[in-house]
């Protein structure tokens, strides 16, 4: 469960389609082990078809997937993973402890150790209180928090979440967002499938943008972020002939905004600017924060 | 405990959590009271002013039993279909099936421990019935049936039998679809049963064939036969010898199902149960 090594899940030309329509479109795509993984993409983008493709859930129409090593879907491997679907059901009739034990027993975990596991993922998701009250009685709220509990037993190595915040309430996601580092602090590898693009930012490790069925873009939010962008308030600039050789130069009224620049050279812009003409009144940096990025890899500025 | 046997006790722990179990008591033991009320009156009934002889009573008692029975395996064969119609489309519509199967259990796994679940629950409920109802009918008539232990057999089997049909085609039809085909087949069925009767009264092999062909796609109403032929009494059979007109009868039957007739029904159940593992294999989910 390091970093290093086989990656936790890897696809090549993974591609499901569902009569004409492509709701995956080669998905090619690598997640270390031990990261946390955000899986970002618009409604219909196929996030969820992918998740099910790596669990066997949903079988490929062209490509490969392997999972912890195996082929996706193999049950050994599936034995190690632990999964919360986008569409959250339990049965109603059984008690939040009865739905624990019943995965317990069909993820084989052993008899002796059942309780402890179960009164872990109890606390974990916040469920104690309600461990003995009927499923059907929960909110769905209570029924993510459930889902996410039942994801987490038997020490999975890989967890994935399909948008595990969708029915919380902000102390729910804070909650989760807690969850998840604990996860990435014992090593496990979190594939998280969210369109929350500020929970993506608050705790993932690399994120991989989809939209129509593809990548769009994956790295490290820093790799994704991509570099340095400098704001420069200047007025009075007759003329940006050779400005482009510091970077992507966008106007925003009297601001200059120069994407991809590198800091060491800010200072030479500025020159520069006085050089041409311009009055400079303000120079600060700016983070492009995932939402700009993530508009913009999707066209929509 | 095989990943089959928890799938399976779920099931009888939804039957008990969700009160099927707890009605079907309650209906059954209104329905026993009512019908043991109306056989208790069979020994006082008279015959010319005189009371009816014992083996007329144990006679009357025998053929209102079958009729009894008739509404009894109906009844079973229905509350079947509508628990095993939705037993796995429902978990599947719902999403229950999406975090069960992706756990290291086979849809295979899961398909058999649904249909053991689903067996368990008929087995269960047809077994206790009819012993109850036979039981009752025994202490206020006298008569006991020649076979009660096979009757129960036809009566469990027809119920697995439509059961497993429902279940299969659950697995890609949706609850009320499979359960409305399941339950429009299986009295079409039991109608080509009336129309095979009819057709050996009239010596109308046409009839007949169909009646055959019917009893092998569905073996339902060929084994509501055995559940008959277990409950008639041997003084009627002897009596009615090898009468074309009580052959006619749906309600009776001058011979038990042969043993290649059970064979078959055997096949059935492993080729239909097999189709229903195939589908959901291959079913996206």
């Amino acid at each position: 469960m390091t970093s290093t090594g086989e990656p936790a899940i890897s696809t090549t030309g993974l591609t499901k389609q569902y009569g004409r329509i492509a709701a995956l479109a080669g998905l090619d795509m690598e997640v270390p082990r031990g990261n946390l993984f955000g899986f970002l993409g618009p409604n219909g983008a196929g996030k969820t078809t992918a998740v099910k493709l790596l669990l066997g859930l949903a079988r490929p129409t062209a490509g490969t997937a392997s999972v912890l090593g195996a082929t996706a879907g193999d049950r050994a491997a599936r034995s190690r993973i632990g999964y919360l679907p986008e569409l959250f059901r339990y049965q109603g009739w059984l008690t939040a402890r009865e739905v624990l034990g019943l995965h317990c027993e069909l993820a084989r975990i052993s008899g002796p150790r059942r309780a402890a596991e179960i009164d872990a993922a109890l606390k974990t998701v916040g469920l104690e209180e309600r461990a003995g009250s009927r499923v059907g009685t929960f909110s769905k709220g209570m029924q993510q928090r459930l889902g996410l509990g039942v994801a987490l037993l038997g020490s999975p190595d890989l967890v994935l979440l399909d948008e595990p915040t969708s029915a919380l309430d902000p102390v729910g996601r804070h909650d989760v967002r807690d969850i998840l580092r604990s996860l990435r602090e014992r090593g496990v590898t979190v594939f998280l499938n969210s369109h929350l693009l500020s929970e993506v930012e608050q705790v993932c490790d690399r994120v991989a943008v989809v939209d129509h069925g593809r990548v769009v873009a994956m790295g490290t939010l820093d790799e994704l972020l991509g570099g340095d962008t400098v704001r420069v308030r200047v007025v009075a600039l007759e003329q940006r002939d050779g400005l482009g050789r510091f970077g992507q130069i966008d106007d925003e009224g009297e601001w200059l905004v120069v994407r991809g620049i590198v800091a060491d050279r800010v200072p030479e812009l500025v020159a520069e600017l006085v050089r041409l003409g311009g009055r400079v009144y303000a120079v600060e940096p700016r983070h492009e924060s995932l939402e700009d990025r993530f508009l913009g890899l999707l066209g929509n500025p | 405990m095989t990943l089959s046997l928890v799938i399976a006790r779920e099931i009888l722990r939804e039957a008990s959590r969700r009160r099927l179990l707890l009605a079907l008591l309650l209906l059954t033991l209104a329905v026993i009271g009512l019908t043991g009320w109306g056989f208790s009156r069979i020994p006082t009934l008279t015959v010319a002013g005189q009371p009816m002889p014992e083996a007329q009573v144990k006679a009357t008692a025998s053929q209102l039993l079958i009729l009894v029975m008739f509404m009894f395996s109906f009844v079973l064969s229905l509350a079947a279909v509508f628990v095993a119609a939705p037993s796995i489309s429902s978990e599947i519509e719902s999403g229950i099936v999406l975090a069960l199967l992706s756990r290291p259990i086979s849809r295979r796994e899961y398909a058999i421990g649904k249909w053991l679940g689903l067996v368990a629950l008929v087995a269960i409920y047809a077994s206790a019935a009819a012993a109850v109802e036979l039981a009752v009918v025994g202490a206020v008539t006298g008569y006991v049936p020649p076979h009660p232990v096979e009757f129960v057999a036809f009566m469990v089997g027809e119920g697995v039998v439509i059961l497993t049909l429902a279940l299969a085609l659950s697995t890609r039809l949706s609850a009320m679809v499979a359960g409305v085909i399941s339950a429009v087949v299986f009295g079409m069925a039991w109608m080509a049963g009336v129309a095979g009767s009819i057709g050996a009264f009239f010596h109308n092999d046409a009839l007949v064939r169909a009646e055959t062909v019917s009893k092998l796609l569905l073996p339902t109403d060929g084994l509501w036969r055995g559940a008959v032929f277990s409950l008639e009494p041997t003084a009627v059979l002897a009596a009615a010898g090898s009468s074309a007109g009580f052959a006619a009868n749906p309600f009776a039957a001058l011979t038990p199902p042969p043993l290649p007739y059970l064979a078959w029904v055997a096949v059935w159940l492993v080729v239909v149960l097999g189709f229903g593992i195939w589908s959901l294999e291959r079913r996206e989910l």
